[in-house]
């Protein structure tokens, strides 16, 4: 809280609220400073908004992360795993976790990109809360986080299509493998997919 | 057991019998992993015998829709895989399609005992998001639906979870407040469960006519129903024979599990996001957090016994403190929230509830991310339930205080 700036008292409580809805550079920020020095290699970016600190990691580096965040800055409680679709963008997925501190009661975010198809470290074996956020993040993008102890899906069953947080995944109207009565339901219970009033969001 | 609260007597109990077996020539305790074959001896009925169980997903203690893969030997649970996603309803996916104000309801499914904090948590995050102010009133009013959801959720926790172990009692009791709390829950915004009772910037109604003297009336009377609850278990040896020393966590396990709520502060850490990071006005509020050192079922019993009494605390300074004013902080009427992303969560009944809401300056979330306390502790049940009896699996999974709708989501 301390850096940001604080405008003067004579600004309307208008300018107040727009001053603090700015996302500032966190470079300089000591919890970033520190990863940049534990981990050589690894903030990409970091910026600050509403008082919480994002640092964006390389992929590979994303284990090393964790463990200097866990073992150096005392962010022993990993609070939340998971992940944002892009679609257009390159690298597509951003896979997100929150590590909470007890010393510091703070969080910070940490994000790294992964294209589509690519895996991205698992961090399970470090924060065994990450174990089933990992999963779900699996079940529900298809990202795939190589050395996690049990990689299934979690919420879906096996043998569902498809990855229902995609962006690209319709409401309505695909075969996501729930018809076990294949004959009166066709495609997964929704309209079929010639029918062409379904609903498609994305 | 390192416990002194097994009483003398009980333990000349224990010894009685004891005796009574080896006088029969019966080897105690009849478990394979205890007495193993002398080599060369043929095996028994008791020593091989691992096999593989379904608890659930229709078992009455489960508490919803949750199916357990249990790994056997006799009575004693050598391995319990949790297998969810049965009410899994896609709601994430749901606060896509639709304008923030539109998810609010939503929320109302996902923990489906406690309404009123998922709707609170939603709303924070999108107020946080917006940098909106709430008006005193409204967040007077807001911890004091809070509260009373909490009330709520631990009176179900305490009949249901009471019910799973035999003591059906306390149920009736429990069950009979929480009706009148959700009769209060009622006449506040219609609804008794799936409440929809808070929107993003304040509140969508003023509280009635009379409702705060009623809900005065109420909580005065609270403490000694309380009273008669732990009259019923806290010193019940039935009760303390089927929780004390089971399911034991310690603090740092507790940590690297990411378990929040009762849970926690049951191991001893005294960890409330109430007062570690106060929202609204519980910084201003005079409570205490419970904590107990043993990480026992029995310990996060009495924690959560102990929470009931703060909230009814918190609850009568909230009362004392409300004075008219407004209900709605200044909303735009679309809700066009800046291109960014912003996590916010409160102390939900069951602990840490937090939303993550990615947006993209558009009047619907680009990405709303809940996590929820629920399905984060369910991760430490293998772990509790190892090496316990299939019983005690049923104490543990009422000691988690799951909802599966906030797990499945």
């Amino acid at each position: 809280m301390a850096e940001e700036t604080t405008p003067p008292a004579t600004t309307g409580a208008k300018e107040v609220a727009k001053a603090k809805l700015v996302a500032t550079d966190a470079a300089s920020h000591p919890w970033v400073v520190s990863l940049a020095a534990g981990v050589p290699g690894a903030v990409v970016v970091s910026k600050r908004f509403a008082g919480q600190v994002t640092v964006t990691v390389a992929r590979e580096k994303i284990v090393e992360v964790a463990r200097h965040l866990k073992s150096q800055e005392d962010f022993g409680y990993c609070v939340d795993v998971t992940a944002v679709d892009w679609k257009e963008r390159a690298p597509r997925f951003d896979v997100v976790y929150h590590f909470y501190s007890f010393s510091k009661n703070d969080r910070i975010r940490v994000k790294c990109g992964a294209a589509d198809g690519e895996d991205v470290p698992s961090i399970a074996l470090v924060f065994l809360a990450a174990n089933w956020c990992e999963r779900e993040v699996f079940d529900m993008f298809g990202i795939r986080f190589s050395g996690h102890p049990d990689l299934r899906r979690i919420l879906t069953w096996d043998g569902f299509h498809g990855y229902p947080l995609r962006k690209d995944f319709p409401l309505e109207g695909i075969d996501t493998g729930a018809a076990i009565y294949p004959e009166e339901w066709p495609e997964g219970g929704g309209p079929s997919a010639s029918d062409p009033n379904r609903k498609v969001v994305s | 057991m390192n416990d002194d609260r097994i009483s003398q007597a009980e333990r000349d109990e224990a010894a009685y019998f004891a005796e009574r077996a080896a006088a029969a020539g019966v080897p105690r305790p009849l478990s394979a992993g205890d007495l193993p074959p002398a080599p060369g001896e043929p095996p028994t009925l008791f020593d091989v015998q691992e096999m593989e169980l379904n608890f659930g997903p229709q078992h009455p203690s489960t508490h919803g829709v949750l199916r357990i893969i249990l790994k056997v030997d006799g009575e004693k649970i050598l391995e319990a895989i949790p297998d969810v996603g049965f009410l899994h309803r896609g709601t994430e996916k749901l606060f896509e399609t639709e304008t923030y104000p539109m998810g609010i309801p939503h929320t109302d499914r996902m923990d489906y005992v406690a309404a009123a904090t998922n709707n609170h948590a939603f709303c924070l995050t999108i107020e946080k998001l917006l940098d909106v102010d709430v008006p005193r009133r409204a967040q007077l009013i807001r911890v004091i639906l809070d509260e009373l959801q909490r009330l709520s959720s631990h009176l179900v926790w305490l009949g249901t979870s009471g019910i799973d172990l035999g003591a059906v009692t306390p149920f009736w009791y429990a069950f009979r407040e929480r009706e009148q709390i959700l009769d209060f829950f009622e006449e506040y915004c219609g609804a008794r469960l799936t409440l929809n009772c808070m929107r993003i910037g304040g509140l969508p109604f003023d509280l009635t006519a009379g409702w705060v003297e009623r809900l005065m009336e109420f909580i005065d009377d609270l403490p000694a129903r309380i009273d008669d609850y732990e009259q019923l278990l806290t010193d019940n040896r039935i009760w303390k024979k089927r929780t004390v020393g089971i399911g034991v966590l310690t603090a740092a396990e507790c940590v690297e599990y990411g378990l929040t709520g009762p849970l926690i502060r049951a191991s001893g850490i005294e960890w409330d996001l109430r007062r570690a990071q106060p929202y609204e006005c519980y910084d201003e509020l005079d409570f205490a957090v419970p904590t107990r050192q043993n990480g026992d079922t029995y310990d996060r019993y009495i924690v959560r016994v102990q929470e009931m009494r703060q909230s009814v605390r918190i609850l009568r300074q909230c009362l004392d403190r409300l004075e008219p004013g407004e209900i709605r902080g200044k909303v735009p009427r679309v809700i066009k929230p800046p291109a960014e992303e912003i996590y916010a969560s409160i102390e939900s009944p069951k602990g840490e509830l937090g939303f993550y809401c990615v947006s993209n300056g558009s009047n619907r979330p680009y990405r709303m991310h809940c996590r929820p306390p629920s399905f984060i502790n369910l991760q430490a049940l293998p772990k509790m339930a190892k090496g316990h009896l299939i019983s005690d699996l049923v104490a543990l999974i009422g000691t988690i205080d799951i909802v599966l709708g906030e797990v499945d989501r």
